[in-house]
C-alpha cells in the first residue's frame, strides 16, 4: 500500500457506508479506490459505519499501524461527528485537528438521484479533502471557563420549571419574565388536561417557590436588550421598566388597589383576555409573583400620554402609607448580568382568530377563543367560573367546539399545533359541566397522542360530548328558516364527513381552538441570542434528535413552547433537559472553543488599519507603539472577515486559512 | 451519468445559515442538480475576492456564495461586508469578460432548505445555457503561441519564416 | 578568479528601469569595475550571436526588464535563461507584467487597427501594418511579431528574483547587486524588496482614522489632496495592499500609491485584496447605496491592476480570442 511522497504526510482516508444512506446512492468502494490514487494518501478504505465504536477504533489501529498523521473521513455532516471523528483521531494520538470531514450523506447521497453523478461528487469533495488536510496545522483546543451563573429568559411554565431545576443544583439563577408576573399561559387556564387537576394547584406553590428561591433572582416586568461576550462569559443587558412600585417595599397587600380614585374596575384586563376589567393600579392575578402590583401609566390619572402629571390625588400612596412602595418617579433602568449559560423559555402565542373571517370572531359576539373560554371557566376568572355570554347573563345552552383554528391549514399555519384536540376537549368537559349545555366538537382529525390522552377522548364520549368529523365551513347569524330554530343563533356550517352531508347547527356560543405559533417578536429574541428559527418561527434546535434543547450557538438552549407547539408535560419535560445540558456544562466548569480564530503576524502587518473597524467583537486593536495591529484571541469569534480584507495577506485564521481553503478550491476542482 | 454537459459550480456557504440549510435540504431528501461542491466557511464575510478568482481560474463555471439574511448573519455583519466585497468584484468580472450570471449571491437561512435546491438548480441551468466558462482552457489556448514560437526557433526557423502562431499582421483591407 | 559576468536585457518596457540603472551613477562604476558586463543594449555593442556563442550558465546574472510581448522578447527571454544562472525579472513589467500589461484588456486585432490605422496622428491614406516577414531578392527576413498575450517573465521561463518597481528604486537596485556580489541571496522565488505593505513607511501612515465609513471615493485629479493618508481623504491607494521598499516615494510626493511594487508574498491577488479591503470597510449597507460609493471606482482594473494584470489570476479579459 506504501507508495513513495515528497512530503513526509501519510494521510489515512475512510468513506463510510452509512448502512445504506450513503452506499445506496455513492458508490463507496470506487470512491476508496480513486482516493488512493491522491498524493500522501498512505490508506484508503470504505466501511459500514464509521462514527460506530469499531469504526473510530479501526481509524485509531490504523494511525498507530500505518503512521498516520492525517486522517479524513467521509460520512456525513461535520455539524454532526466532526467532534466523533475528532476524538477517535486524537485518541489514535494524532492532534484532533489533523482531520478533515468530508460531507457526503446530506450534501450528495440524500440529495441526488443519479449514482454516477454523485460518486464523481463524492471522489472530488474527498479530493478537496485530501488537499486540505495536508496544509492542516495542530491546534490546541482553547478552554473557556463556564461562569456558574445562568439565565432563564421567559418565565412561564418551562422558565419556572428550569430555573427551579438550576436553583435546586445550587446555581444562581436571574429569570427574566416580561410581564409583571411569571406563569406564562398555564396561570390562565382552570384545570389541564387529561387529569383535570386543577393548574392553579400545580403552578402556584412553583411560582411562589421561585418567588421565595434564595438561589432565583426574578426579573419580572423585564426584558434583555443586549447580549455580549460569548459561551461561558455572556453579560447581557436586562431592562427593567418602570412599574412605579419599589418591589422591595411593596407587600402585596393591595390596599391601593381599593383605594384608587378609580372606585370601579374600568379598563381592560389583559390577563383575562379582556373579558374582565381591571383598576389602573392592579396585580394580574391574584397568585401573581412576584406579589407585586403595578401601575399602569396608559390608564393611570397621575400620567397622560406616558408623561407624569401628578394631578391625580393619589389615594394609592396615601393608602400605601408608610410601606412607601409607590414611586411615581421610577424610571426604565439597565442592569448587567453576568453569566454563564442561557435558557430561552419565552413560548408562544396563539393564533388571531380574525384572521378566519368565516368564524366571525370580532364580529359575533357569542364566537369565543379558547383562551378566553379558559378565563370563564376559571373560579378566580372574570366571572368566577360562571360561564356566562358577552351580555354578562345569559348562559349558553348550546355550545360548539371548532379545532384546528389557524392550523393545518395552508392559508395559515400549515403545523398541527398538538394541544387544540386535547384542551378542545377539556373545554368541552368543563364547559358541559358549568353549564349542562349540549356541546359539540368539530374537528378533522382526532389527535391524542399522548399517556392517558385516547382515554380521555372515550371518557368525553360517554359523558355525552357530540364528536363530528369535518372541518367548518363557516360560522354565521343567517337564519335559514325558523323551524329548525336558527333565529338568533349562530349556525356553524360544516360537511359531517362520516356521515356524509353538510350540516347546519345553531349554538350559542361557539369557541375557537386556536393553534399555537411563535411570538411576534421572536424573531428579534432569535437575533439577541444568535439563534436560527426554523420556517414556521419557532426557534431552531442544533439537531433535531441529538441536540433537541440545544441552539447553535453554544451555551445558550431553549424549551417550551418556543422551540414548537407541546403541552405542559413535554414542556417541563424539555425544560428539565435544557437545565441538565447548562449544569453539564457549569458543573464541568469550562467550555473547549473550537480554535478557529485569526491572529496577525506582527511582523506582516503594515498598520494600514483595515482590519481594525470590521471586527464586530472589537477583537481587533492597534497597538499604537508598534503602529501595528493586535486580535485579542479571547474575543475573536472566528468569523474571518478580517483575515479576507487584509490587504497584505497579513491574518491568519487557523482551520480556514488561505492556503486551506485554497486547496480545498484546487482539489474540488482538479480534473481528472 | 447523463449525457448533458455538467456546469461545474463553486460553493462558499457560511457554516451558520447556508450550510446548515444544505444540511437541511439533505436531511429533508429534497433532490437538486449534482454539479455544486460546498466550501464550508465560518461567515460569508470570509469570502476573500481571491477564492472567487481562483475557482474561476481553477475550472469552475460559476461561483456561487450562501450567507445568512441580512441582520442574521451570526457575527453580525460579515454579510455585508460581502455583499460589498461582492457589488464590485462583479463589476469587475464584467469588465474581465465574465457574465454576471456566473457570480451569485444569496442569503439563505439556516430553515431554507427548499431555497438551498431551487438556487443550485436554478444556478445549474442558467450557467448550462451560458456554456462553459473554461479557463484553464483558455490559458492553454492563450499559450499556444509561446510554446508553438518556442518550437519554432527550436526548429532553426525563427530568421527566416514568421511563426504560424501569429496570425499575419495583415495590411489594412484599403492601401 | 575572473570577474561575474552581468547582462542587461530590456523587453516591453518604457526604458525607465535602465534609467534606474544609469541612475545609480557612481555606484555603478564601482560595481562595473567587479562585473564583466557582457550586454547591455542601451549602452553598448553586443550582438545575438555573441550570447549565442557563449557556454550555458557563464553569466552569473541577466537582469531583465519588461514584458514579454513580442516573439523576439521572448527568444531573447529563452535564450538568456539557458545562459545565465540567475535570471532577474527587473521592474514591475518582467514582474507583474506593468503598464504593458494593461494591454491584456484588449484584442491583439484592436491594438494592432488602432496603433497603425485610426490613431489621430496616422495621415489618412499612411495607414499600414508592419510587416512580419518580407522577402528580398530571394532572402527572407523576418521580423518580432506581437504576441496575442501581454507575460510576465516568470510566465515564459524560469526566473529565480525579483526586483520590484516601476522602475526599481536605486536603492532597491542596490541592495540585489549587493546580495548578488555577495552571494547572500534569499531563497529562490524572493522578490528583492521588505514583505510587508508600503503603509508601514509612509508618512501619512499617522493620520489613518480607527473607522473608515467609506462613503465616496475620488480619483487623484477630482480632489485638492492634504497631507492626510490619502484613503482617509477618500481617495484610492494601494498603499496597504503594495510592498513596502520604495521609500513611499509617491505617497511623498504627494501622489497615491498605484501599486508598482506588487502584492506581498502572502497574496495571490493585488487586485482582489485591495477591492477585498476597500469595499469591507464602505458604510453603505443598501444594494444600491453601495453601488452609489463605488461609482467613485469606475474603472477597477485599470485601479488595483495598475501593474499587475498579467499576472493576476485572471491574467487577461477572458473572452478574448487566442489568436486575432
Ligand atoms: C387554550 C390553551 C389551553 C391549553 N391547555 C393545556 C392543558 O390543559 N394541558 C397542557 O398540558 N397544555 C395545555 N396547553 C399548552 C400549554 O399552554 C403550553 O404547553 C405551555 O404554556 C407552554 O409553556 P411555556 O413556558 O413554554 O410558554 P408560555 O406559557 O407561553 O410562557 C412563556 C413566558 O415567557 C414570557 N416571555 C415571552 N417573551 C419574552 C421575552 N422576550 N422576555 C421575557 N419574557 C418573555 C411570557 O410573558 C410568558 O410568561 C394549552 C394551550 C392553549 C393555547
Ligand atoms: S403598592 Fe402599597 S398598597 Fe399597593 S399593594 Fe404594594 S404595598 Fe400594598
Ligand atoms: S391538536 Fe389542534 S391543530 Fe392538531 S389536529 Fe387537534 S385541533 Fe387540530
Ligand atoms: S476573525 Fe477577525 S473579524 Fe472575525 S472575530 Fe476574529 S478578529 Fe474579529
Ligand atoms: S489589515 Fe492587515 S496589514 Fe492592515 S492593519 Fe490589519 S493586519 Fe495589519
Ligand atoms: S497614503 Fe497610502 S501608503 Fe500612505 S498610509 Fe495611506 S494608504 Fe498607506
Ligand atoms: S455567519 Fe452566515 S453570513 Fe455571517
Amino acid at each position: 500500500m506504501d507508495k513513495p511522497s515528497k512530503s513526509n504526510i501519510r494521510i489515512g482516508f475512510y468513506v463510510c457506508h452509512c448502512g445504506s444512506n450513503i452506499a445506496a446512492m455513492v458508490d463507496c468502494p470506487a470512491v476508496a479506490k480513486y482516493v488512493e490514487t491522491l498524493p500522501n494518501v498512505v490508506l484508503s478504505r470504505d466501511y459500514k459505519y464509521m462514527c460506530s465504536d469499531p469504526g473510530q477504533e479501526l481509524i485509531q489501529k490504523d494511525i498507530a499501524e500505518f503512521k498516520l498523521n492525517r486522517v479524513v473521513v467521509a460520512s456525513c455532516s461535520p455539524l454532526l461527528h466532526e467532534h466523533t471523528f475528532r476524538g477517535a483521531v486524537e485518541a489514535g494520538g494524532l492532534n484532533p485537528f489533523f482531520f478533515q470531514m468530508v460531507n457526503i450523506r446530506e450534501h450528495d447521497s440524500w440529495v441526488h438521484t443519479d449514482k454516477a453523478e454523485a460518486t464523481a461528487k463524492a471522489k472530488e469533495l474527498a479530493r478537496a479533502a485530501v488537499l486540505r488536510v495536508a496544509q492542516h496545522k495542530a491546534l490546541e483546543v482553547k478552554k473557556v471557563p463556564i461562569h456558574p451563573d445562568a439565565l432563564v429568559v421567559g418565565g412561564g411554565i418551562a422558565g419556572i420549571h428550569a430555573a427551579m431545576t438550576l436553583a435546586n443544583a445550587g446555581k444562581k439563577v436571574f429569570l427574566v419574565e416580561r410581564e409583571p408576573s411569571i406563569g406564562g399561559h398555564m396561570a390562565k387556564f382552570d384545570k389541564t388536561f387529561p387529569t383535570l387537576d386543577c393548574a392553579a394547584c400545580i403552578l402556584t406553590p412553583k411560582m411562589s417557590a421561585v418567588g421565595t428561591h434564595p438561589n432565583i433572582t426574578l426579573l419580572s416586568y423585564s426584558e434583555v436588550t443586549k447580549l455580549d461576550g460569548y459561551v461561558g462569559n455572556y453579560t447581557v443587558t436586562v431592562k427593567r421598566k418602570p412599574r412605579y412600585i419599589i418591589e422591595d417595599k411593596c407587600t402585596g397587600c393591595q390596599d391601593c388597589i381599593v383605594n384608587c380614585v378609580y372606585k370601579e374596575p374600568k379598563f381592560r384586563d389583559e390577563f383575562n383576555e379582556g373579558l374582565g376589567k381591571r383598576k389602573p393600579v392592579y396585580i394580574p392575578f391574584p397568585q401573581a409573583t412576584p406579589q407585586v402590583v403595578a401601575i399602569d401609566p396608559k390608564t393611570c390619572l397621575n400620567f397622560r400620554n406616558g408623561e407624569l402629571t401628578n394631578k391625580c390625588k393619589k389615594s394609592c400612596v396615601t393608602a400605601c402609607g408608610e410601606k412607601q412602595a409607590i414611586d411615581f418617579n421610577q424610571q426604565e433602568t439597565f442592569l448587567d448580568l453576568k453569566v454563564g449559560t442561557i435558557i430561552i423559555t419565552t413560548g408562544f402565542q396563539t393564533f388571531d382568530a380574525k384572521r378566519m373571517p368565516q368564524y366571525g370572531y370580532g364580529k359575533y359576539p357569542n364566537v369565543y377563543t379558547a383562551l378566553e373560554i379558559e378565563r370563564l371557566v376559571n373560579t378566580s376568572g372574570p366571572t368566577g367560573g360562571h360561564v356566562v355570554m358577552r351580555d354578562g347573563k345569559t348562559e349558553p345552552k348550546s355550545i360548539g367546539i371548532i379545532h384546528c383554528v389557524g392550523s393545518r391549514d395552508k392559508k395559515t399555519n400549515r403545523w398541527c399545533s398538538r394541544v387544540c384536540c386535547m384542551y378542545s376537549m377539556k373545554l368541552a368537559h368543563l364547559l358541559k359541566e358549568h353549564t349542562g349545555a349540549e356541546v359539540y366538537s368539530f374537528y378533522i382529525d382526532m389527535r391524542t397522542p399522548g399517556k392517558g390522552y385516547e382515554e380521555f377522548y372515550d371518557k368525553l364520549l360517554e359523558e355525552g360530548v357530540h364528536f363530528i368529523r369535518g372541518r367548518v365551513g363557516e360560522v354565521t347569524d343567517w337564519a335559514m328558516s325558523k323551524e329548525e330554530m336558527e333565529e338568533g343563533k349562530l349556525i356553524i356550517r360544516v360537511e359531517d364527513t362520516l356521515a356524509g352531508y353538510v350540516r347546519r347547527i345553531p349554538f350559542d356560543m361557539v369557541v375557537l381552538a386556536t393553534g399555537m405559533e411563535a411570538q411576534s417578536d421572536a424573531q428579534d429574541v432569535r437575533r439577541l441570542f444568535n439563534m436560527s428559527c426554523g420556517s414556521e418561527g419557532f426557534f431552531l434546535e442544533r439537531h433535531p434528535k441529538l441536540a433537541p434543547v440545544s441552539t447553535f450557538t453554544e451555551g445558550i438552549f431553549i424549551a417550551g413552547a418556543c422551540q414548537g407547539p407541546r403541552d405542559i408535560p413535554d414542556t417541563v419535560a424539555q425544560a428539565g433537559a435544557a437545565a441538565a445540558e447548562a449544569l453539564a456544562l457549569i458543573d464541568k466548569g469550562h467550555i473547549e472553543q473550537e480554535p478557529n480564530t485569526a491572529y496577525i503576524i506582527e511582523e506582516e502587518c503594515c498598520g494600514c488599519k483595515s482590519c481594525l473597524p470590521l471586527c464586530p467583537y472589537t477583537a481587533i486593536t492597534f497597538d499604537t507603539g508598534k503602529k501595528k495591529a493586535v486580535i485579542n484571541e479571547a474575543l475573536c469569534k472566528g468569523c474571518g472577515t478580517c483575515v479576507a480584507a487584509c490587504p497584505s495577506g497579513s491574518i491568519v485564521q487557523n482551520l480556514f486559512d488561505d492556503d486551506e481553503i485554497f486547496s480545498e478550491i484546487q482539489g474540488v476542482l482538479a480534473h481528472e | 451519468m447523463s449525457e448533458q454537459w455538467q456546469p461545474r459550480i463553486v460553493a462558499f456557504f457560511c457554516n451558520w445559515c447556508t450550510y446548515t440549510a444544505a444540511d437541511l435540504a439533505g436531511v429533508s431528501r429534497l433532490k437538486y442538480a449534482a454539479n455544486t461542491r460546498v466550501i464550508r466557511l465560518m461567515c460569508s464575510g470570509r469570502v476573500d475576492p481571491q477564492f472567487i478568482l481562483d475557482a474561476l481560474a481553477k475550472g469552475a463555471d460559476a461561483v456561487l456564495i450562501g450567507g445568512c439574511h441580512p441582520f442574521d448573519c451570526h457575527y453580525a455583519e460579515g454579510n455585508y461586508k460581502c455583499l460589498r466585497r461582492f457589488q464590485l468584484l462583479k463589476r469587475m468580472l464584467k469588465d474581465m469578460g465574465i457574465e454576471e450570471q456566473r457570480v451569485r449571491l444569496e442569503w439563505i437561512s439556516a430553515a431554507e432548505g427548499e431555497k438551498v435546491k431551487r438556487v443550485i438548480n436554478e444556478m445549474t441551468e442558467t450557467i448550462r445555457a451560458l456554456g462553459p466558462l473554461g479557463i484553464p482552457q483558455k490559458f492553454a489556448a492563450w499559450d499556444q503561441e509561446m510554446e508553438a514560437f518556442a518550437a519554432h526557433v527550436e526548429a532553426g526557423e525563427a530568421l527566416k519564416t514568421p511563426c504560424s502562431a501569429h496570425a499575419p499582421q495583415q495590411e489594412p483591407a484599403h492601401v | 578568479m575572473s570577474k561575474p559576468k552581468v547582462a542587461f536585457y530590456w523587453c516591453a518596457s518604457c526604458g525607465g528601469c535602465e534609467e534606474t540603472v544609469v541612475d545609480l551613477a557612481e555606484d555603478i562604476l564601482g560595481v562595473v569595475e567587479k562585473v564583466d558586463i557582457v550586454l547591455w543594449p542601451v549602452a553598448m555593442d553586443f550582438k545575438y550571436k555573441d550570447i549565442e556563442a557563449m557556454p550555458d550558465k557563464s553569466i552569473t546574472a541577466t537582469f531583465l526588464n519588461g514584458a514579454i510581448r513580442m516573439t523576439e522578447q521572448e527568444e531573447m527571454a529563452r535564450l538568456l535563461r539557458r545562459k545565465s544562472v540567475y535570471l532577474i525579472a527587473y521592474g514591475s513589467c518582467a514582474h507583474l507584467g506593468g503598464i504593458p500589461g494593461l494591454a491584456n484588456q484588449f484584442p491583439r486585432e484592436q491594438i494592432l487597427k488602432f496603433n497603425y490605422e485610426d490613431a489621430p496622428t496616422i495621415p489618412k491614406g499612411e495607414q499600414t501594418r508592419p510587416l512580419t516577414a518580407f522577402t528580398e531578392e530571394g532572402r527572407t527576413t523576418t521580423l518580432p511579431a506581437l504576441h496575442n498575450v501581454v507575460r510576465t517573465l516568470d510566465q515564459v521561463v524560469d526566473v529565480d528574483y525579483y526586483v520590484p518597481g516601476c522602475p526599481p528604486t536605486p536603492k532597491i537596485t542596490r541592495a540585489a547587486v549587493d546580495a548578488l556580489l555577495s552571494g547572500k541571496l534569499p531563497p529562490k522565488g524572493s522578490v528583492i524588496a521588505p514583505d510587508h505593505a508600503l503603509c508601514d513607511e509612509c508618512s501619512r501612515k499617522d493620520t489613518k482614522p480607527d473607522k473608515w465609513d467609506f462613503v465616496e471615493f475620488k480619483r487623484p485629479h477630482q480632489k485638492l489632496m492634504d497631507e492626510k493618508c490619502f484613503l482617509a481623504q477618500g481617495v484610492v491607494c494601494m498603499g496597504p495592499a503594495t510592498r513596502a521598499g520604495c521609500d513611499a516615494v509617491c505617497t511623498e510626493g504627494g501622489m497615491p500609491c498605484t501599486g508598482c511594487f506588487g502584492p506581498t508574498s502572502r497574496v495571490r491577488d493585488q487586485g482582489a485584496k485591495i477591492l477585498s479591503s476597500l469595499c469591507s470597510n464602505l458604510a453603505a449597507k443598501e444594494e444600491d447605496e453601495i453601488e452609489a460609493t463605488l461609482a467613485g471606482i469606475p474603472d477597477p482594473v485599470g485601479t488595483f491592476y495598475r501593474y499587475g494584470l498579467a499576472k493576476s489570476i485572471l491574467r487577461r479579459k477572458i473572452n478574448l480570442p487566442a489568436k486575432s
